[in-house]
Protein backbone atom coordinates (compact mmCIF):
# COMPACT_ATOMS: atom_id res chain seq x y z
CA UNK A 1 0.00 0.00 0.00
CA UNK A 2 1.13 3.53 -0.76
CA UNK A 3 -0.27 6.94 -0.02
CA UNK A 4 0.49 9.83 -2.27
CA UNK A 5 -0.48 13.44 -1.66
CA UNK A 6 0.19 16.18 -4.14
CA UNK A 7 -0.36 19.94 -4.16
CA UNK A 8 -2.47 19.82 -1.01
CA UNK A 9 -3.94 23.03 0.19
CA UNK A 10 -6.45 23.52 2.98
CA UNK A 11 -8.40 26.60 3.84
CA UNK A 12 -10.00 27.27 7.20
CA UNK A 13 -12.14 30.29 7.93
CA UNK A 14 -11.03 31.97 4.71
CA UNK A 15 -7.34 31.62 5.61
CA UNK A 16 -5.02 29.28 3.77
CA UNK A 17 -3.43 27.06 6.41
CA UNK A 18 -0.93 25.50 4.03
CA UNK A 19 -0.62 25.22 0.27
CA UNK A 20 1.15 23.08 -2.27
CA UNK A 21 2.13 20.32 0.10
CA UNK A 22 3.08 16.93 -1.20
CA UNK A 23 4.57 13.66 -0.04
CA UNK A 24 4.61 10.01 -0.91
CA UNK A 25 4.83 7.13 1.52
CA UNK A 26 5.34 3.46 0.70
CA UNK A 27 4.35 0.52 2.89
CA UNK A 28 6.42 0.47 6.07
CA UNK A 29 7.34 4.15 5.93
CA UNK A 30 6.60 6.85 8.45
CA UNK A 31 6.32 10.61 8.14
CA UNK A 32 6.79 13.04 11.00
CA UNK A 33 4.97 16.32 10.56
CA UNK A 34 6.72 19.05 12.51
CA UNK A 35 6.35 22.78 12.84
CA UNK A 36 5.45 25.50 15.30
CA UNK A 37 1.99 25.77 16.91
CA UNK A 38 -0.58 26.79 14.38
CA UNK A 39 1.51 25.63 11.42
CA UNK A 40 -1.28 23.28 10.32
CA UNK A 41 -0.08 19.90 11.60
CA UNK A 42 -3.46 18.86 13.00
CA UNK A 43 -5.23 20.35 10.00
CA UNK A 44 -3.11 18.22 7.67
CA UNK A 45 -3.91 15.05 9.62
CA UNK A 46 -7.63 15.82 9.66
CA UNK A 47 -7.56 16.51 5.93
CA UNK A 48 -5.75 13.22 5.34
CA UNK A 49 -8.41 11.42 7.39
CA UNK A 50 -11.08 13.01 5.23
CA UNK A 51 -12.50 15.04 8.10
CA UNK A 52 -11.68 18.36 6.40
CA UNK A 53 -12.23 19.20 2.75
CA UNK A 54 -9.25 20.01 0.55
CA UNK A 55 -9.17 23.41 -1.13
CA UNK A 56 -6.88 21.95 -3.78
CA UNK A 57 -4.74 18.91 -4.44
CA UNK A 58 -5.37 15.21 -4.23
CA UNK A 59 -4.68 12.32 -1.90
CA UNK A 60 -4.43 8.90 -3.41
CA UNK A 61 -4.16 5.50 -1.82
CA UNK A 62 -2.51 2.90 -4.06
CA UNK A 63 -3.75 0.30 -4.83
CA UNK A 64 -7.15 1.89 -5.13
CA UNK A 65 -9.66 0.06 -2.96
CA UNK A 66 -13.39 -0.03 -2.60
CA UNK A 67 -13.22 1.47 0.88
CA UNK A 68 -13.21 5.21 1.39
CA UNK A 69 -9.83 6.55 2.52
CA UNK A 70 -11.33 7.28 5.94
CA UNK A 71 -12.02 3.56 6.39
CA UNK A 72 -8.35 2.72 5.90
CA UNK A 73 -7.18 5.23 8.50
CA UNK A 74 -6.84 5.29 12.25
CA UNK A 75 -7.05 8.85 13.47
CA UNK A 76 -5.96 9.65 17.02
CA UNK A 77 -6.54 13.35 17.59
CA UNK A 78 -6.27 15.59 20.64
CA UNK A 79 -9.64 14.41 21.92
CA UNK A 80 -9.49 10.87 23.28
CA UNK A 81 -13.09 9.83 22.43
CA UNK A 82 -13.25 8.13 25.82
CA UNK A 83 -16.59 8.37 27.66
CA UNK A 84 -16.01 9.04 31.36
CA UNK A 85 -19.02 7.01 32.58
CA UNK A 86 -17.99 3.84 30.73
CA UNK A 87 -15.13 1.58 31.77
CA UNK A 88 -11.95 1.38 29.72
CA UNK A 89 -13.11 -2.03 28.50
CA UNK A 90 -16.55 -0.78 27.42
CA UNK A 91 -15.01 2.23 25.70
CA UNK A 92 -12.58 0.16 23.68
CA UNK A 93 -15.01 -2.63 22.84
CA UNK A 94 -17.44 -0.03 21.47
CA UNK A 95 -14.72 1.69 19.44
CA UNK A 96 -13.47 -1.58 18.03
CA UNK A 97 -17.00 -2.60 16.97
CA UNK A 98 -17.46 0.83 15.42
CA UNK A 99 -14.15 0.86 13.56
CA UNK A 100 -13.95 -2.84 12.70
CA UNK A 101 -13.74 -3.53 9.00
CA UNK A 102 -15.67 -6.20 7.22
CA UNK A 103 -14.73 -8.92 6.65
CA UNK A 104 -13.07 -9.07 10.05
CA UNK A 105 -9.33 -9.64 9.95
CA UNK A 106 -8.48 -13.09 11.31
CA UNK A 107 -6.40 -13.17 14.47
CA UNK A 108 -7.38 -9.66 15.53
CA UNK A 109 -6.41 -9.16 19.15
CA UNK A 110 -9.09 -9.08 21.83
CA UNK A 111 -10.02 -5.87 23.57
CA UNK A 112 -8.42 -7.10 26.83
CA UNK A 113 -5.19 -7.95 25.02
CA UNK A 114 -5.05 -4.52 23.45
CA UNK A 115 -5.58 -2.80 26.79
CA UNK A 116 -3.00 -5.03 28.47
CA UNK A 117 -0.52 -4.20 25.70
CA UNK A 118 -0.85 -0.53 26.66
CA UNK A 119 -0.38 -1.38 30.34
CA UNK A 120 -4.02 -0.87 31.32
CA UNK A 121 -4.67 -4.48 32.39
CA UNK A 122 -5.32 -3.47 35.98
CA UNK A 123 -7.89 -0.75 35.26
CA UNK A 124 -10.08 -2.31 32.54
CA UNK A 125 -13.14 -2.32 34.79
CA UNK A 126 -12.71 1.18 36.18
CA UNK A 127 -14.93 3.98 34.82
CA UNK A 128 -12.73 6.11 32.58
CA UNK A 129 -13.53 9.16 34.72
CA UNK A 130 -11.10 7.76 37.31
CA UNK A 131 -8.26 7.34 34.82
CA UNK A 132 -5.43 9.85 34.61
CA UNK A 133 -4.84 11.87 31.45
CA UNK A 134 -2.04 9.51 30.44
CA UNK A 135 -4.17 6.43 31.06
CA UNK A 136 -7.02 7.89 28.98
CA UNK A 137 -4.53 8.58 26.21
CA UNK A 138 -3.36 4.98 26.40
CA UNK A 139 -6.95 3.73 26.27
CA UNK A 140 -7.43 5.83 23.12
CA UNK A 141 -4.22 4.47 21.58
CA UNK A 142 -5.28 0.90 22.39
CA UNK A 143 -7.65 1.00 19.41
CA UNK A 144 -4.58 1.01 17.16
CA UNK A 145 -3.85 -2.47 18.49
CA UNK A 146 -7.44 -3.69 18.72
CA UNK A 147 -8.48 -2.85 15.15
CA UNK A 148 -6.18 -3.22 12.18
CA UNK A 149 -6.11 -0.31 9.77
CA UNK A 150 -3.14 0.23 7.47
CA UNK A 151 -2.72 4.00 7.76
CA UNK A 152 -2.23 5.61 11.17
CA UNK A 153 -2.70 9.35 11.57
CA UNK A 154 -1.43 10.28 15.01
CA UNK A 155 -1.67 13.77 16.43
CA UNK A 156 0.86 14.17 19.25
CA UNK A 157 0.62 10.47 20.18
CA UNK A 158 2.96 10.72 23.16
CA UNK A 159 1.23 13.63 24.94
CA UNK A 160 0.74 12.95 28.67
CA UNK A 161 2.42 9.54 28.50
CA UNK A 162 5.14 8.51 30.97
CA UNK A 163 8.49 7.27 29.68
CA UNK A 164 7.61 3.58 29.97
CA UNK A 165 4.36 4.04 28.02
CA UNK A 166 6.12 6.17 25.42
CA UNK A 167 8.49 3.25 24.83
CA UNK A 168 5.53 0.86 24.48
CA UNK A 169 3.77 3.13 21.99
CA UNK A 170 6.97 3.49 19.96
CA UNK A 171 7.32 -0.31 19.96
CA UNK A 172 3.75 -0.65 18.70
CA UNK A 173 4.43 1.93 15.99
CA UNK A 174 7.64 0.13 14.95
CA UNK A 175 5.75 -3.18 14.79
CA UNK A 176 3.08 -1.58 12.60
CA UNK A 177 5.75 -0.29 10.21
CA UNK A 178 7.45 -3.70 10.15
CA UNK A 179 4.08 -5.21 9.12
CA UNK A 180 3.94 -2.83 6.17
CA UNK A 181 1.73 -0.15 7.71
CA UNK A 182 2.04 3.58 7.17
CA UNK A 183 2.29 6.15 9.98
CA UNK A 184 1.90 9.89 9.69
CA UNK A 185 2.45 11.58 13.04
CA UNK A 186 2.38 15.22 14.05
CA UNK A 187 4.76 15.80 16.89
CA UNK A 188 7.01 18.20 18.75
CA UNK A 189 8.99 15.43 20.38
CA UNK A 190 11.50 13.38 18.45
CA UNK A 191 10.09 9.91 17.89
CA UNK A 192 12.61 7.08 17.93
CA UNK A 193 11.42 5.54 14.66
CA UNK A 194 12.93 5.81 11.22
CA UNK A 195 10.87 8.45 9.49
CA UNK A 196 10.94 11.16 6.88
CA UNK A 197 10.16 14.66 8.09
CA UNK A 198 7.75 17.19 6.73
CA UNK A 199 8.27 20.63 8.23
CA UNK A 200 5.29 22.98 8.16
CA UNK A 201 5.10 26.67 8.85
CA UNK A 202 7.10 29.76 8.05
CA UNK A 203 10.33 29.14 10.01
CA UNK A 204 10.85 25.83 8.27
CA UNK A 205 10.09 27.26 4.86
CA UNK A 206 12.53 30.15 5.31
CA UNK A 207 15.37 27.68 5.78
CA UNK A 208 17.32 26.98 2.59
CA UNK B 1 -21.60 -4.78 5.17
CA UNK B 2 -21.38 -7.60 7.67
CA UNK B 3 -19.85 -5.33 10.29
CA UNK B 4 -22.77 -2.94 10.09
CA UNK B 5 -25.29 -4.42 12.52
CA UNK B 6 -22.69 -5.14 15.19
CA UNK B 7 -21.38 -1.55 15.10
CA UNK B 8 -24.94 -0.24 15.46
CA UNK B 9 -25.73 -2.69 18.25
CA UNK B 10 -22.59 -1.57 20.07
CA UNK B 11 -23.60 2.08 19.63
CA UNK B 12 -27.09 1.45 21.01
CA UNK B 13 -25.65 -0.42 24.00
CA UNK B 14 -23.15 2.37 24.61
CA UNK B 15 -25.70 5.19 24.47
CA UNK B 16 -28.13 3.35 26.72
CA UNK B 17 -25.34 2.66 29.24
CA UNK B 18 -24.21 6.30 29.23
CA UNK B 19 -27.78 7.52 29.68
CA UNK B 20 -28.48 5.23 32.60
CA UNK B 21 -25.28 5.91 34.54
CA UNK B 22 -24.32 8.85 36.73
CA UNK B 23 -24.31 12.04 34.69
CA UNK B 24 -26.74 10.60 32.14
CA UNK B 25 -30.01 12.47 31.83
CA UNK B 26 -32.30 9.47 31.35
CA UNK B 27 -34.63 9.92 34.34
CA UNK B 28 -34.57 13.73 34.26
CA UNK B 29 -37.07 13.88 31.41
CA UNK B 30 -39.77 12.03 33.34
CA UNK B 31 -39.17 14.09 36.48
CA UNK B 32 -39.40 17.31 34.46
CA UNK B 33 -42.60 15.96 32.86
CA UNK B 34 -44.01 15.27 36.33
CA UNK B 35 -43.08 18.78 37.51
CA UNK B 36 -44.84 20.44 34.58
CA UNK B 37 -47.96 18.32 34.96
CA UNK B 38 -48.02 18.85 38.71
CA UNK B 39 -47.72 22.67 38.64
CA UNK B 40 -50.33 23.23 35.92
CA UNK B 41 -53.35 22.68 38.23
CA UNK B 42 -51.95 25.34 40.55
CA UNK B 43 -51.90 27.80 37.66
CA UNK B 44 -55.29 26.80 36.23
CA UNK B 45 -57.12 26.56 39.53
CA UNK B 46 -59.25 23.82 41.11
CA UNK B 47 -61.61 23.27 38.20
CA UNK B 48 -61.78 19.51 37.57
CA UNK B 49 -63.81 19.77 34.37
CA UNK B 50 -61.47 22.37 32.84
CA UNK B 51 -58.40 20.31 33.77
CA UNK B 52 -59.86 17.19 32.20
CA UNK B 53 -60.60 19.17 29.04
CA UNK B 54 -57.13 20.70 28.65
CA UNK B 55 -55.35 17.68 30.17
CA UNK B 56 -54.28 16.13 26.82
CA UNK B 57 -52.84 19.48 25.72
CA UNK B 58 -50.93 19.85 29.01
CA UNK B 59 -49.51 16.35 28.67
CA UNK B 60 -48.44 16.97 25.08
CA UNK B 61 -46.78 20.33 25.78
CA UNK B 62 -45.02 18.81 28.79
CA UNK B 63 -43.83 15.88 26.70
CA UNK B 64 -42.55 18.27 24.02
CA UNK B 65 -40.58 20.32 26.56
CA UNK B 66 -39.29 17.22 28.35
CA UNK B 67 -38.04 15.84 25.03
CA UNK B 68 -36.22 19.10 24.29
CA UNK B 69 -34.48 18.84 27.63
CA UNK B 70 -31.09 17.27 27.04
CA UNK B 71 -31.59 16.99 23.30
CA UNK B 72 -28.80 19.55 22.73
CA UNK B 73 -26.31 17.01 24.08
CA UNK B 74 -27.42 14.32 21.61
CA UNK B 75 -24.47 14.93 19.28
CA UNK B 76 -22.60 17.64 21.16
CA UNK B 77 -21.07 15.27 23.72
CA UNK B 78 -19.72 13.11 20.88
CA UNK B 79 -18.45 16.12 18.94
CA UNK B 80 -16.56 17.47 21.95
CA UNK B 81 -14.75 14.29 22.91
CA UNK B 82 -13.81 13.28 19.36
CA UNK B 83 -16.27 10.37 19.02
CA UNK B 84 -17.94 12.13 16.09
CA UNK B 85 -14.65 12.04 14.14
CA UNK B 86 -14.53 8.29 14.68
CA UNK B 87 -18.16 7.92 13.52
CA UNK B 88 -17.02 9.51 10.27
CA UNK B 89 -14.11 7.05 10.00
CA UNK B 90 -16.43 4.08 10.43
CA UNK B 91 -17.77 1.92 7.63
CA UNK B 92 -21.23 2.51 9.05
CA UNK B 93 -23.08 5.34 7.29
CA UNK B 94 -23.55 8.41 9.47
CA UNK B 95 -27.29 8.37 8.67
CA UNK B 96 -27.69 5.00 10.42
CA UNK B 97 -25.58 6.20 13.34
CA UNK B 98 -27.91 9.20 13.70
CA UNK B 99 -30.93 6.89 13.56
CA UNK B 100 -29.54 4.61 16.28
CA UNK B 101 -28.66 7.58 18.47
CA UNK B 102 -32.25 8.82 18.07
CA UNK B 103 -33.54 5.38 18.99
CA UNK B 104 -31.40 5.37 22.14
CA UNK B 105 -32.58 8.88 23.01
CA UNK B 106 -36.22 7.90 22.53
CA UNK B 107 -35.83 4.72 24.61
CA UNK B 108 -34.29 6.80 27.41
CA UNK B 109 -36.58 9.85 27.33
CA UNK B 110 -39.57 9.28 25.04
CA UNK B 111 -40.61 5.81 26.16
CA UNK B 112 -40.58 6.64 29.91
CA UNK B 113 -42.81 9.65 29.11
CA UNK B 114 -45.26 7.38 27.30
CA UNK B 115 -45.19 4.90 30.18
CA UNK B 116 -45.78 7.64 32.74
CA UNK B 117 -48.50 9.47 30.81
CA UNK B 118 -51.50 7.32 31.97
CA UNK B 119 -50.53 7.96 35.58
CA UNK B 120 -50.00 11.68 35.02
CA UNK B 121 -53.22 11.83 33.01
CA UNK B 122 -55.03 10.40 36.01
CA UNK B 123 -53.62 13.26 38.08
CA UNK B 124 -55.30 15.68 35.67
CA UNK B 125 -58.61 13.82 35.93
CA UNK B 126 -58.73 12.38 32.40
CA UNK B 127 -61.29 9.64 31.76
CA UNK B 128 -60.38 6.17 30.56
CA UNK B 129 -60.90 6.92 26.86
CA UNK B 130 -58.74 10.06 27.01
CA UNK B 131 -56.02 8.23 28.95
CA UNK B 132 -55.77 5.60 26.24
CA UNK B 133 -55.84 8.20 23.46
CA UNK B 134 -53.14 10.35 25.09
CA UNK B 135 -50.87 7.36 25.66
CA UNK B 136 -51.32 6.07 22.12
CA UNK B 137 -50.74 9.47 20.55
CA UNK B 138 -47.63 10.08 22.66
CA UNK B 139 -46.32 6.62 21.78
CA UNK B 140 -46.59 7.43 18.08
CA UNK B 141 -45.71 11.12 18.31
CA UNK B 142 -42.68 11.26 20.63
CA UNK B 143 -40.38 9.50 18.12
CA UNK B 144 -41.16 12.31 15.69
CA UNK B 145 -40.24 14.88 18.34
CA UNK B 146 -36.89 13.15 18.91
CA UNK B 147 -36.19 12.87 15.18
CA UNK B 148 -37.05 16.48 14.40
CA UNK B 149 -35.05 17.48 17.46
CA UNK B 150 -32.06 15.55 16.13
CA UNK B 151 -31.94 17.90 13.12
CA UNK B 152 -31.74 20.86 15.49
CA UNK B 153 -29.16 19.08 17.66
CA UNK B 154 -27.00 18.42 14.60
CA UNK B 155 -27.28 22.03 13.40
CA UNK B 156 -26.25 23.44 16.78
CA UNK B 157 -23.58 20.81 17.48
CA UNK B 158 -20.65 23.20 17.44
CA UNK B 159 -22.32 25.95 19.46
CA UNK B 160 -21.30 26.14 23.09
CA UNK B 161 -24.78 27.09 24.32
CA UNK B 162 -26.87 25.65 21.56
CA UNK B 163 -29.77 24.56 23.78
CA UNK B 164 -31.76 27.76 23.42
CA UNK B 165 -31.16 28.05 19.69
CA UNK B 166 -32.18 24.41 19.39
CA UNK B 167 -35.51 25.16 21.04
CA UNK B 168 -36.11 28.12 18.72
CA UNK B 169 -35.30 25.99 15.67
CA UNK B 170 -37.31 22.98 16.74
CA UNK B 171 -40.49 24.36 18.30
CA UNK B 172 -41.92 25.72 15.00
CA UNK B 173 -41.14 22.42 13.28
CA UNK B 174 -42.93 20.47 15.99
CA UNK B 175 -46.19 22.43 15.67
CA UNK B 176 -47.79 19.95 13.20
CA UNK B 177 -46.89 17.06 15.50
CA UNK B 178 -48.40 18.94 18.43
CA UNK B 179 -51.59 19.83 16.54
CA UNK B 180 -52.37 16.28 15.43
CA UNK B 181 -51.10 14.73 18.66
CA UNK B 182 -53.42 16.85 20.79
CA UNK B 183 -56.28 16.42 18.29
CA UNK B 184 -56.00 12.64 18.52
CA UNK B 185 -55.65 12.76 22.31
CA UNK B 186 -58.55 15.19 22.91
CA UNK B 187 -60.83 13.35 20.52
CA UNK B 188 -62.88 16.43 19.55
CA UNK B 189 -62.68 15.47 15.86
CA UNK B 190 -62.53 11.73 16.43
CA UNK B 191 -59.45 9.69 17.16
CA UNK B 192 -58.59 7.80 14.00
CA UNK B 193 -58.05 10.59 11.45
CA UNK B 194 -55.64 12.78 13.44
CA UNK B 195 -53.92 9.66 14.79
CA UNK B 196 -53.21 8.39 11.29
CA UNK B 197 -51.92 11.80 10.21
CA UNK B 198 -49.67 11.75 13.30
CA UNK B 199 -48.37 8.32 12.24
CA UNK B 200 -47.68 9.79 8.81
CA UNK B 201 -45.75 12.72 10.29
CA UNK B 202 -43.62 10.32 12.32
CA UNK B 203 -42.86 8.23 9.25
CA UNK B 204 -41.90 11.33 7.27
CA UNK B 205 -39.60 12.41 10.12
CA UNK B 206 -38.13 8.90 10.23
CA UNK B 207 -37.38 9.03 6.52
CA UNK B 208 -35.95 12.55 6.34
CA UNK B 209 -34.43 13.45 9.70
CA UNK B 210 -31.45 11.03 9.62
CA UNK B 211 -30.33 12.45 6.27
CA UNK B 212 -30.80 16.07 7.32
CA UNK B 213 -29.02 15.54 10.64
CA UNK B 214 -26.13 13.61 9.06
CA UNK B 215 -25.69 16.35 6.47
CA UNK B 216 -25.56 18.99 9.22
CA UNK B 217 -23.08 16.91 11.24
CA UNK B 218 -20.76 16.45 8.27
CA UNK B 219 -20.66 20.20 7.77
CA UNK B 220 -20.31 20.81 11.48
CA UNK B 221 -17.27 18.52 11.62
CA UNK B 222 -15.36 20.60 9.10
Amino acid sequence: MQIEASALSVERGGRIVFADLGFRLKAGEALLVTGPNGAGKSTLLRALAGLLPLAAGRIEVIPASEARRAELCHYVGHADAIKPSLTAFENLSFLSSLLATSPPRPGAPQVETALARLGLGAVVDLPAAYLSAGQKRRAALARLVAVFRPIWLLDEPLTALDLASQAIVLEIMAAHLAEGGIIIAATHATLAIAAAELALGRPARAAP
Amino acid sequence: MKGLPSALRALLRRDLAIGRRIGGAASLGVIFFLCLVAITPFAVGPDQALLARIGPAILWISALLATLLGLDRLFQADAEDGSLDLFLLSETPLELIVLVKCLAHWLLTGLPLVAASPLFGLMLGLDARALGAVTASLFVGTPALTLVGAIGAALTVSLRRGGLLLAILILPLSIPILIFGVAAAAGAVGFVTPFLILCGLTLVALALAPFAAALALRHGAE
